[in-house]
């Protein structure tokens, strides 16, 4: 079991290194100097500011200093905010995303479980049906057309919750939470109908319902364990598209979130930031991975002893 | 040749049965017919600005009304369909053709080859694709062809796991092997053996993940990213809606319910051909 983690990680820390490397190469492919939109500046301030971004170095030695920098946690300084690092931001705006993807992902898995759990127990019933199509539309209505629809109607016509922002206030977390989790829970509701089918017809079920058990104690003690794992298993790669999300929810509502920060520093073509967030959320989604495969194989005895 | 033809009709039969998916078919074929069309079809041009004429609520002269700058926005989402339809397609099959290289190759053969290609799309399947999309647009300007390529890129990992279980699945039968001891190359066997017999998967497969690709585009238009004006997505026009959305909510409301529509359409009409080429695997 320890071996299979140890393992995992093995393999995680190589990938992260030369996802970092690739990013790095890539961003200086790029044409032209970071400062080429400015004015015309005199070559000596052109020579100075590439001697502060350690621009004039040969690019194997950028290479190295920036590798040898980011091991130590220092993304380096942003292009378009002097004076700013990007370290800085990151663990500026990370926070914010943090808090929203969670209260995207609470919304996602009790909307999701509790349907996709109804809908299997209830298997070809009205509580199958609805709930199924729900989800449907929830997989084909993009989070950055849920949103302002949402806006729309909550914020705009209703006049009940407000249209952006990220106070203290809780009304400003629930649109935005759930525009980012309706998906999720659509997906999380057809995952865990799947699984739950899947376990239902197992003979422990048969076994637990003939000594007696009341039906919601076998879905609860026996079912639920085995039925959720695919729900668990996505949870991982779920956050990598939490993270593309985020990007869309908080540029709808105005949230200072790292999300934010990356598609400005596209926009801007801020190549520190970008590069600096890209390692950043990479190793992120990596590391989310590993938990997930970790947890599966914690919830599942035969995927342990298989793997 | 008599087997394989039953198989195909079979298929078909089953695809009529399936209602929604005729139904996802059907709008499909119809949006395929106006994207193509659209320049005889549109009203009005999709770029001519008239700026007296501002945004006005759909009317019988300007079917789906108009955006702030005087643009007929019926026309706008026809041509914006010949676009998002054309990424969806073109991306796909940027997608299939790697994807399905990449699985016939590591099935095949097997082994070591197997192991390490498949270790390979294991790993970038963790990565966070959307931001290297973004990376790659920001690094060399946003251009269309390098969005096709780029998406493409991203998702033809499922299409390589799909079909390299296809391919293992195919190998062991006798047929394989026998064609094997009778000293048929390589490349003859994967033409006359091994890819009929999984070009049914790649169609199915295909045909979901064209909805996936129309999500990605629109998502990157929609921030700014990726179809540049003037040509213009659904993404794209989404994104416009929402600028102008307190004011004249009809400019989000028909481009993001014909996006809506479509995706709807697409995962229907996919389902449905996954159920009629492959009537044990289920829809989980």
């Amino acid at each position: 079991m320890l071996q299979v983690i140890l393992k995992r990680i093995a393999i995680a820390i190589p990938v992260i290194l030369v996802v970092a490397s690739v990013t790095f190469f890539l961003v200086r492919m790029a044409p032209g100097g970071p400062f080429d939109a400015e004015k015309v500046v005199p070559p000596q301030v052109m020579k100075n500011l590439n001697a502060v971004y350690n621009l004039d170095a040969p690019l194997i030695i950028q290479y190295r200093d920036y590798m040898f920098n980011l091991i130590q946690g220092d993304f380096g300084p942003s292009f378009r905010y002097p004076g700013r690092s990007v370290t800085e931001m990151i663990f500026t705006g990370l926070p914010v995303t943090f808090e929203l993807a969670f209260y995207a992902i609470i919304v996602a898995m009790i909307i999701g479980i509790l349907a996709g759990v109804v809908a299997a127990v209830k298997r070809n019933t009205v509580l199958d049906y609805i709930p199924m199509t729900i989800a449907m539309i929830g997989i084909c209505m993009p989070t950055f057309l849920l949103g302002p629809l949402l806006v729309l109607y909550f914020g705009i016509h209703l006049e009940v919750l407000p249209v952006s922002g990220w106070d203290s206030l809780a009304g400003d977390k629930i649109l935005p939470s759930i525009t980012l989790g309706a998906a999720y829970a659509a997906y999380i509701a057809r995952l865990s109908r799947g699984g739950m089918l899947e376990t239902l017809s197992q003979d422990y079920i048969r076994t637990a319902r003939a000594k007696g058990l009341p039906e919601y104690q076998v879905i609860i003690k026996h079912a639920l364990q085995g039925g959720l794992v695919p729900v668990v298993s996505f949870l991982g790669p779920a956050t990598a598209g939490l993270i593309g999300g985020s990007f869309v929810v908080e540029t709808i509502f105005q949230i200072p979130g790292l999300g934010r920060f990356y598609v400005e520093a596209a926009f801007n073509r801020d190549y520190t930031m970008i590069l600096g967030t890209t390692i950043f959320f990479s190793t992120l989604i990596i590391f989310f991975n590993l938990l997930s495969d970790i947890a599966v194989l914690l919830m599942n005895p035969r995927a342990r002893s298989e793997a | 040749m008599n087997q394989q033809s039953s198989l195909w009709s079979d298929a078909w039969r089953r695809l009529l049965a399936n209602k929604a998916a005729v139904a996802g078919g059907l709008i499909l074929l119809l949006l395929i017919v106006l994207a193509i069309f659209a320049p005889w079809i549109a009203p009005h041009s999709y770029s001519y600005q008239n700026l007296d004429l501002g945004a006005q609520p759909p009317s019988s002269d300007f079917l789906l009304g108009t955006d702030t700058l005087g643009r007929d926005l019926f026309s706008r989402i026809l041509y914006g369909a010949r676009v998002s339809l054309l990424v969806g397609f073109v991306a796909t099959g940027v997608a299939l053709v790697i994807g399905v290289s990449w699985g016939i190759v590591a099935g095949y053969f097997g082994g070591r080859i197997d192991s390490v290609m498949m270790r390979i799309v294991d790993v970038l399947y963790g990565l966070p694709f959307i931001i290297f999309i973004i990376l790659l647009m920001v690094i060399f300007g946003r251009n269309i062809w390098l969005l096709f390529a780029a998406i493409g890129a991203v998702e033809w990992l499922t299409m390589a796991r799909i079909v390299r279980g296809q391919v293992l699945t195919i190998k062991n039968q006798e047929y394989v092997l026998a064609a094997q001891a009778m000293g048929v190359t390589n490349m003859q066997m994967f033409r006359k053996h091994i890819f009929p017999n999984i070009l049914g998967p790649i169609a199915v497969y295909a045909t979901l993940t064209i909805p996936q690709v129309m999500l990605l585009e629109a998502f990157l238009s929609f921030l700014g990213l990726g179809i540049q004006p003037p040509m213009s997505s659904w993404g794209t026009l989404i994104r416009y809606g929402v600028e102008s959305m307190e004011e004249y909510s009809w400019l989000l409301i028909y481009p993001g319910l014909t996006f809506t529509i479509t995706l709807f359409a697409l995962n229907f009409f996919g389902d449905g051909l996954r159920d009629a080429l492959d009537p044990k695997i289920s829809s989980d």
